[in-house]
């Protein structure tokens, strides 16, 4: 019994890859959530893009970062080697099949959930990470009065800008950054932008209402009193409330900004 | 009195593993209700009979639900419209005059048709021939509760030991993952001490022969859960994965030499 195959060759060990990719990825969620949620901050951008500066530039979030990367490529690759043993597993359909007799729409449905995902993050990517990695998007310096908190803002051309910049002059604190916010602003002044935005918000929920859960059961935990706590997570937290926290900022800029 | 019905089946008729199938349509004439779903083809297999036709080809054996044996995906379920039953015990009563009812083998490539509605499920028994087993010493015979178990622990592997091995879990799934089934047999040993010897080489070695049977990868549907007959739970699967994922990281006896 023993000379048995290595983990990653078998389907546990597969399952495996996925389900740990994939909680990574929701941890991931719920750090850029409350990030994002500074761009609802009335402040010309001020907060988010410090943030967005910081987040760029700290040695440990860059190496989470790139394994977050490098997560997404893997959860993909091994979506489709999974999805394509499964084709190979049942060659021919059946004529008549009643899923919802037996089983949830989105557990029958993540790889389309995932694909819908898949060309989201490619999009999302290319709207704000690529314009910012690339100096494609605008730029803006604040002025702080640092005794009375007032602070204004000009938008400042290309030539003006040289790097992320934060000094002190005279009581007046002077940041001069990126306005990866106004790219925002811009980029959901367009309504089919927003509305492809929403629907994959809700390819999101489908796919963790199921695929949260489900990665507990795939890395073996099963408990009576925890599991039900889990499912909860799964449904309102990762279900309901992320996805429509991230709908909300294209709706907010596109029906409130 | 039964109540009598007649019914449009739509039957898939293959003349071996090597031809390709079909659907053929058949009329079902004066069924009574109180049939078992298995009778109601026996009726419609003497009719064929006596017209000279070739009869339905279709598994079946105990016919009271407790070997496995018989099939079929009726109108796109396993063992048909009922949960918690096999084909041998779905009575015609929940089906009206004039229904269609599409009758299908299970599919899968780890369950070749033979013919008609019967499928070859020996993958099964190779799964449970790779460490779905115990050894023990032959002697006298030992007074029986002499090694302690407790309540719950032994309730819990002997739910995991009803398994009939029928494949509904398989047939259901749309992966066509056998997942449940081989939990199931897994669980059994697992939970009990007779099976502590072999425990994690069992795992292994019959995930191994899971996947070399080419069976598909669970996506924890529930699907098989639903449509076992045997109301096998999908924990045994959970139970399974930690069964398999100990064995490989902690106590693979290849990785792990105690020098
Ligand atoms: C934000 C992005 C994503 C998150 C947070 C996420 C999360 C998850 C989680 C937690 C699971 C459950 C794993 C398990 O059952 O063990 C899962 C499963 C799955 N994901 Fe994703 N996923 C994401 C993106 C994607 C993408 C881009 C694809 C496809 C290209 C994809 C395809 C799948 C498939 C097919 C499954 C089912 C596999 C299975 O259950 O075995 N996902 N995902
Ligand atoms: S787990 Fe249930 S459905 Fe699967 S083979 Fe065993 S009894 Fe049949
Ligand atoms: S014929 Fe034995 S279970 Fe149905």
């Amino acid at each position: 019994m023993s000379n048995s195959k290595p983990v990653l060759s078998s389907s546990l060990g597969r399952k495996l890859i996925m389900s740990l990719t994939g909680i990574f990825l929701c941890t991931f969620l719920i750090v850029h959530l409350i990030g994002n949620l500074q761009l609802f901050k009335n402040d010309e951008g001020y907060a988010f893009n410090n943030y967005a500066y910081f987040m760029t530039h700290f040695t440990p979030i860059k190496v989470v970062s790139y394994l977050l990367y490098a997560s997404i490529v893997i959860h993909a690759v091994y979506a489709l080697i999974l999805s394509m043993q499964n084709k190979a597993a049942r060659p021919v359909n059946y004529a008549r099949y009643d899923g919802n007799a037996n089983s949830t729409w989105s557990s029958r449905n993540m790889g389309i959930l995932g694909t819908v995902l898949l060309v989201f993050i490619a999009t999302h990517m290319q709207n704000f990470w690529w314009k910012y990695h690339n100096d494609q998007v605008p730029y803006i310096e604040y002025q702080t009065d640092l005794s009375t908190g007032v602070r204004s803002s000009r938008a400042l051309e290309a030539n003006e800008f040289i790097d992320y910049q934060v000094s002190t002059d005279n009581g007046v604190e002077i940041v001069k950054a990126r306005d990866l916010y106004k790219q925002v602003d811009f980029a959901f002044e367009n309504p089919f932008l927003v509305f492809f935005y929403v629907l994959a918000m809700a390819a999101l929920s489908f796919h963790l209402i199921h695929g949260f859960q489900s990665a507990f059961q795939t890395v073996g935990f099963s408990h009576k009193k925890y599991v039900p706590i889990i499912r909860f997570i799964g449904v309102w937290g990762f279900g309901v409330l992320i996805p429509i926290g991230f709908a909300l900022m294209p709706l907010y800029f596109y029906f409130v900004k | 009195m039964a109540q009598h019905m007649n019914l449009t089946l739509k039957v898939w008729r293959q003349k071996n593993d090597k031809s390709k199938g079909q659907f053929v349509t058949i009329q079902a004439k004066d069924i009574a209700d109180d049939m078992s779903f298995l009778e109601m083809l026996d009726v419609v297999n003497e009719d064929l009979t006596r017209l000279g036709e070739d009869p339905i080809y279709f598994d079946h054996d105990c016919r009271e639900g407790i070997c496995g044996m018989c099939s079929l995906v009726i109108n796109g379920r396993p063992h048909g419209p009922k949960y918690g039953i096999t084909t041998c015990q779905l009575h015609m009563r929940t089906f009206h005059d004039g229904q269609t009812i599409v009758i299908e083998p299970w599919r899968a490539a780890a369950f070749p048709v033979l013919k008609d509605l019967a499928t070859d499920r020996t993958s099964f028994d190779r799964i449970q021939q790779a460490g779905g087993y115990v050894n023990v010493n032959t002697g006298g015979v030992p007074d029986a509760n002499t090694i302690p178990i407790p309540k719950r622990i032994a309730d819990e592997a002997f739910e995991a030991a009803t398994c009939i091995g029928c494949g509904a879990c398989v047939a259901a799934c749309k992966n066509a993952s056998a997942m449940l089934f081989v939990s199931a047999k897994i669980s059994q040993f697992a939970l009990l001490p007779q099976g502590q010897t072999e425990r994690y080489e069992r795992a292994q070695a019959m995930v191994d022969q899971m996947d070399a049977e080419g069976f598909g990868n669970c996506t924890n549907t529930g699907a098989c859960e639903a449509e076992c007959p045997k109301g096998i739970k999908l924990t045994n699967i959970a139970r399974m994965n930690r069964e398999y994922f100990t064995a490989k990281f902690f106590r693979e006896e290849d990785v792990h030499t105690h020098s």
